[in-house]
């Protein structure tokens, strides 16, 4: 017992020392100001800039949260708040379904509707002349695979708060909007934090539903309709290959550094926020 | 409706999808009295509370017939404006139920609500009601603290101030005293007796010795009937219901 959950506590550690020693040979050649900044990725002339990549995660991501998160939001009030236990019923089987469906079916998925329509459609609509592979395609599709989990941990939230905290404030005179608003919300603040935290690592982390949609040109996005790449991506397109190229493995490596130290910083502010707001 | 009158009920009934839990109900509650309705456990009391300010609207299952009259105001037929009916009558439940705010916000919640914004008389009035429920002195140098961290009891305390900080007519209170000790179940009661001066309190409890020590009307219920209805004197020392003496002399529980 002991020993397995020393293991697992030591696991990021392992992780993280491994990838190091692997990006070895990149981090000490290179300042990593350069490595992380630099534009130029050219691997063959030995320059490996990862800021297209990184720019290019950041960019889909957040993009997937701002579209996600209202939806997850006003979702879980209408059903929770608004409607019907059958609502209920009938929406959790449908969630569970979306979340099982594995990521190359959404990246298909995202192929067959989601980049010919944003060529054919929502770029014209903007006056943009797109491909459809795109940042916004691959938010889009990256934005339906997490709503799933941020909507089910969201709805189980305000399930959990005890009703008789919302007859409290009604009994004060106050409407169903403002119970929501100012005593609902707040009491589900931190695990609605959470809920969006644990999505966004997610949709920071997923690999082959961006990879088919986002296009994969290294290259710094101007806009959402740009195409971009990513650094899971980066990693999935080319392990294996071009291992020729002298510290392209240690490139690669260190692209996987990036994202665990993202993941790690990131789990640390979410705990922040969540002790933060947890005090009531 | 009589003058000396507060809410009026009549024919209620509250139907659950298999059962029925509340039949025909006919009470009138006294004005600036203690009404305390007794009766075991699961015989509609808390049901019979929530009728009162309408919460049984959060619970779409039910379905309410029947008149309750407030001030001649039938609530159940109240529409958009039972959000201000609510606030005239405070309710306190088993158990505390802080707002997730600090203490300072718990009250002036609900003094926003009646419109109350400028920042001096929040301030005061916080105060005012804080001391109104015998809470002040122990919070008055942690007023930005969560609510969340007092005792029990002094929760439920703060939740009695919350709840006439809205400047209501009635006390709804469900057990208020289930979930304290005996030390502030004393000081909920002792608020009690002082605050039907100007408010009048309706009380559900299956404490029979509490009813006894601050009741002046009781209302006996089972199964869902209303068995007997009157003075605490009446009910206690001369029921006329062979059910009420058996309650009373303790065969229920
Ligand atoms: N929303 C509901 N749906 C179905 N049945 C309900 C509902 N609310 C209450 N009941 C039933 O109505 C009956 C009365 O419940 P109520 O809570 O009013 O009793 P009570 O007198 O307050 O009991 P206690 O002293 O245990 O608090 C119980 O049998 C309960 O199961
Ligand atoms: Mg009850």
């Amino acid at each position: 017992m002991l020993v397995s959950l020393l293991l697992v506590a030591a696991l990021p550690f392992l992780l993280f020392t491994g990838l190091y020693l692997k990006s070895f040979l990149l981090i000490h050649d290179y300042h990593l100001s350069d490595l992380l900044f630099s534009k130029e990725w050219k691997p063959a002339s030995g320059k490996f800039g990862f800021y297209p990549f990184i720019i290019g995660s950041i960019w889909v991501t957040l993009l997937a949260m701002v579209i996600s998160a209202p939806i997850c939001m006003l979702t879980a009030i209408y059903v929770t708040q608004y409607t019907k236990k059958t609502m209920l019923r009938i929406l959790h089987p449908a969630i569970d379904i979306l979340a099982g469906i594995p990521s190359v079916v959404y990246g298909l998925w995202g192929i067959l509707v989601i980049v010919p329509f944003i060529s054919k459609y929502l770029g014209p609509l903007f006056g943009v002349k797109t491909m459809g592979y795109s940042i916004l395609a691959a938010a889009l599709v990256l934005s339906i695979m997490i709503i799933p989990f941020i909507l089910n941990i969201i709805i189980e939230i305000f399930k959990s708060i005890p009703i008789e905290l919302k007859e409290a404030s009604l009994s004060l005179g106050a409407t169903q909007w403002e119970t929501i608003k100012h005593v609902l919300f707040k009491k589900a603040l931190p695990g609605i934090i959470a809920a969006h935290g644990f999505g966004l690592a997610r949709a920071f982390g997923e690999t082959m539903a961006v990879m088919m949609v986002v296009g994969n040109v290294v290259k710094l996005p101007h806009g959402v309709f740009d195409p971009g790449y990513t650094l899971p991506a980066l990693i999935a397109n080319n392990y294996g290959e071009m291992m020729s190229i002298p510290r392209y493995d240690a490139a690669l490596m260190f692209a996987a550094l990036i994202l665990l130290v993202v993941s790690f910083f990131f789990n640390l502010i979410m705990h922040f926020f969540i002790a933060r707001y947890n005090k009531y | 409706m009589d003058i000396d009158t507060k809410i009026q009920i009549q024919n209620l009934n509250v139907f659950a999808k298999d059962q029925q839990i509340l039949k025909n109900i006919n009470i009138s509650i006294p004005k600036n009295k203690i009404t305390v309705i007794l009766g075991p456990s699961g015989c509609g009391k808390t049901t019979l509370l929530k009728c009162m300010n309408r919460l049984t609207d959060l619970y779409p299952e039910l379905k309410v017939t029947g008149n309750i009259f407030i001030n001649n105001q039938d609530i159940l037929q109240a529409g958009e404006d039972i959000n201000n009916l609510r606030q005239k009558m405070g309710l306190l439940s088993q158990r505390p139920y802080p707002l997730p705010m600090n203490i300072y916000n718990n009250i002036a919640y609900g003094l926003k609500l009646t419109g109350i914004h400028k920042r001096r008389e929040l301030n005061r009035k916080v105060v005012s009601y804080l001391q109104l429920a015998a809470l002040w002195d122990e919070v008055k140098g942690r007023l930005r603290e969560p609510a969340s961290r007092l005792s029990i009891g002094q929760q439920q305390r703060l939740c009695l101030a919350r709840g006439l900080a809205v400047n209501p007519e009635i006390i709804l209170a469900d057990e208020p005293t289930s979930a304290l000790d005996p030390i502030s179940s004393k000081s909920i009661e002792e608020q009690f007796i002082k605050l039907k001066q100007d408010y009048s309190i309706v009380l559900v409890t299956h404490i029979i010795r509490q009813a006894r020590r601050i009741a002046d009307h009781v209302i006996f219920m089972y199964l869902g009937e209303v068995i007997e209805e009157g003075p605490v004197s009446e009910i206690f020392d001369h029921p006329k219901m062979e059910k009420t003496k058996q309650y009373m002399s303790g065969a229920f529980n």
